[in-house]
């Protein structure tokens, strides 16, 4: 008895020794990565928030300016529907093309995935330089649709709100399938037979049973295209016309021309405090989601 | 349930020349069977024999390349799954995660525009005929999988259908709650009457729950029956295999007379069978006989095969032991004997003599 007790001490010993050391190998092993982030993520962050609430002494100046002039306001409120824009026109052609892909054979899907995930293989530069020779005045589109007599003059689009749309839209509209899909490969068929079996018409089935299901992957792929769009800057600058202008493009300009690092910062303190506004919403609702998941 | 509309009977289901073709493979070829109305029908075969594209036909998920099924006479190929008003249950529950349960049993009802006050009725009933009262609020992932079991049953029952379609529904429950859901299902489909055409490839569970059997083989039926048929005189080597359990011996007919045969076996031991068609001297056949007929008490018995062996093997399984006996003129045989009090067990070497019926004997001949 007081063996097997001594026994038991010793093996419960050992193992939480072991388990220490397995979380100190762990540790080493995060250590790399923890202290590139500090040196190269952490530390220039703090960097700008100092620098956005200081310039000879403390001050809030810079937010203020930020906050009273119109013009600065109007980009952000420009950014932002922007941003929503690009999201639910990705949704709309995103939502179909994933269903498509988790309903379709595995064999074919994978193709279609690799085609979908392909543009990641090309620079984002190269891609909108593609873009702009497509759409330009006498770009190919333009092209082709005056030759065809669909149009009496070429159709202006580039270098405005559509073509950043077009643009945005065309570089983010993966990251949309590819959430999208990976929650309705998690679908069972099998639900969808047993709705149909139920007495549910094919549209009765999708709105009760299916969309339901799928709405995380809308949630999750919504708010990542949000997020992401907030930050654009390649495409709005190369595609856009001179209203079109990002909130950082304005960083940008603030830190290129004008010199004026302190006001960047702020700018960039004020983006980095909306998308993590943003990211907490993201999180609420991929918890949420976890409530719908299957687990048998 | 009540049945406020008054009894219910189940609908009898005719399967005709039931084919299914994909590409150069036949899944299923010419089925043709009729499932009396009100009875527990099971398609039993092993994976592949082709019995659960056969119900998909019959529930409307696979299109039947030729043939058709008639519920009560009316034709339904043509007819989507949702026009067919068959209840039916699957192998994975397909409960609705988002659902909580009454939500899932109210679902047939919902799309079919049923009364708010009905439905609550119904699902009320349904959720007792199933013992789930007081988990009307739960969500599938907090249910066990027997409970989850009992949804998807409670939900294909709810709306009356005069059919209910089983796939394979206990597969994935341990040993003690599938006995006990089999006795379950039996209960409930006497109390709603329905028509139950069941698919699963344990033939235990097919010959204890089930008033017919049809046993698949490469996408065809090789024997309909009650089970007690199925058990006693299977019509091929196949059947005799995959129900129970056989001992086969080859041989070769020297008679033949009165509905029996002699066989001689290669090493010169002989024997009478029962032929399942008629036979004549000189063909090659295969005898099965079940282990459990191997020895009778009934040394008076005229009539009776006699043969002598050694115990090779001994194989303890509780409520029986299965010896491995070699025989020397038609090798090794498995003999399975009750474990009772009186019974002394024989150990490795003991020597055994055989003695059992002739019309216990199924005779088939080879290559057909």
């Amino acid at each position: 008895m007081t063996a097997t007790a001594g026994v038991a001490e010793v093996v419960e010993a050992s193992s939480e020794r072991l388990e220490r050391r397995e979380q100190r190998r762990f540790l080493a092993l995060l250590l790399p990565a923890l202290l590139t982030l500090a040196v190269l993520f952490v530390y220039p962050l703090l960097g700008i928030f100092f620098r956005s609430v200081h310039k000879t002494a403390f001050t809030l100046e810079f937010y203020r300016q930020v906050f009273r002039t119109p013009v600065y306001l109007l980009v952000i409120g420009l950014t932002f529907r922007t941003a929503a824009v690009v999201t639910l026109i990705c949704l709309l052609l995103g939502y179909p093309l994933a269903y498509v892909l988790a309903n379709i054979r595995p064999r074919v899907a994978r193709l279609l995935v690799i085609v979908v995930v392909l543009p990641f293989f090309t620079s984002i530069i190269v891609r909108t330089y593609a873009w702009m020779v497509l759409l330009g005045r006498n770009g190919i589109v333009n092209h082709y649709l005056t030759a065809l007599g669909l149009v009496s003059a070429p159709l202006p689009l580039l270098y405005n709100q559509g073509g950043v749309l077009i643009g945005m839209t065309y570089v983010l509209l993966p990251f949309m399938v590819l959430t999208i899909w990976s929650v309705m490969r998690g679908i069972d068929p099998a639900l969808t037979r047993a709705a149909h079996s139920l007495g549910a018409s094919p549209g009765q089935a999708f709105r009760r049973i299916y969309l339901p299901l799928s709405l995380p992957g809308i949630a999750g792929g919504a708010l990542l295209i949000f997020i992401l769009s907030l930050g654009f800057f390649i495409t709005p600058a190369l595609m856009g016309g001179p209203s079109d202008v990002m909130i950082a493009m304005l960083i940008e300009r603030e830190v290129e021309f004008t010199l004026n690092w302190s006001f960047a910062s702020a700018l960039a303190v004020i983006l980095l405090v909306l998308t993590l506004a943003g990211f907490v919403a993201y999180n609420r609702v991929v918890r949420l989601a976890r409530l719908f998941e299957e687990r048998a | 349930m009540a049945t406020p509309e008054g009894i219910r009977t189940g609908a009898e289901v005719r399967l005709q020349d039931l084919t299914k073709v994909y590409g150069a493979v036949v899944a299923v070829a010419d089925v043709a069977l009729t499932v009396a109305a009100g009875s527990f029908f099971t398609l039993l075969g092993p994976s592949g024999s082709g019995k659960t594209t056969t119900l998909m036909m019959v529930a409307g998920f696979v299109h039947p390349t030729r043939g058709q099924v008639f519920v009560d006479g009316t034709p339904v190929a043509g007819l989507p799954p949702q026009k067919r008003d068959l209840g039916m249950v699957f192998q994975s529950y397909a409960v609705f995660p988002h659902l909580t349960v009454a939500q899932n049993i109210a679902f047939p009802l919902e799309v079919r525009k049923t009364p708010a006050a009905v439905i609550r009725q119904r699902v009320g009933e349904a959720l007792e005929l199933v013992r789930l009262q007081g988990y009307d609020r739960r969500l599938p992932r907090q249910l066990s999988g027997g409970e989850q079991q009992r949804v998807a049953l409670a939900r294909a029952l709810v709306f009356h259908p005069r059919v209910l379609l089983m796939d394979e529904p206990l597969g994935a429950l341990d040993r003690k709650l599938r006995a006990h859901m089999q006795a379950e299902l039996k209960r409930i489909q006497r109390y709603v009457h329905v028509t139950v055409i069941y698919v699963t490839h344990d033939q235990e569970e097919a010959l204890t729950m089930s008033d017919g059997v049809a046993v698949m083989r490469d996408g065809r039926v090789e024997q309909v029956g009650p089970p007690a048929e199925l058990y006693e005189r299977p019509v091929s080597p196949f059947v005799a295999d995959f129900v129970g359990e056989s001992n086969f011996i080859g041989g070769t007919v020297v008679a033949a007379a009165d509905g029996r045969a002699r066989v001689r076996t290669d090493g010169g031991f002989e024997f009478w069978g029962t032929p399942v068609a008629a036979l004549a001297a000189g063909q090659r056949v295969t005898a099965a006989i079940r282990p459990e007929k191997l020895l009778t008490d009934e040394a008076a018995a005229a009539d009776l095969n006699r043969g002598r062996g050694v115990v090779c093997e001994v194989v303890y399984v509780g409520d029986a032991t299965r010896y491995r006996v070699a025989v020397a003129t038609a090798g090794t045989l498995t003999i399975k004997i009750q474990n009772r009090l009186a019974f002394r067990p024989y150990a490795v070497g003991d020597p055994v003599e055989l003695a059992w019926d002739p019309s216990q004997t199924r005779l088939f001949q080879d290559g057909r």
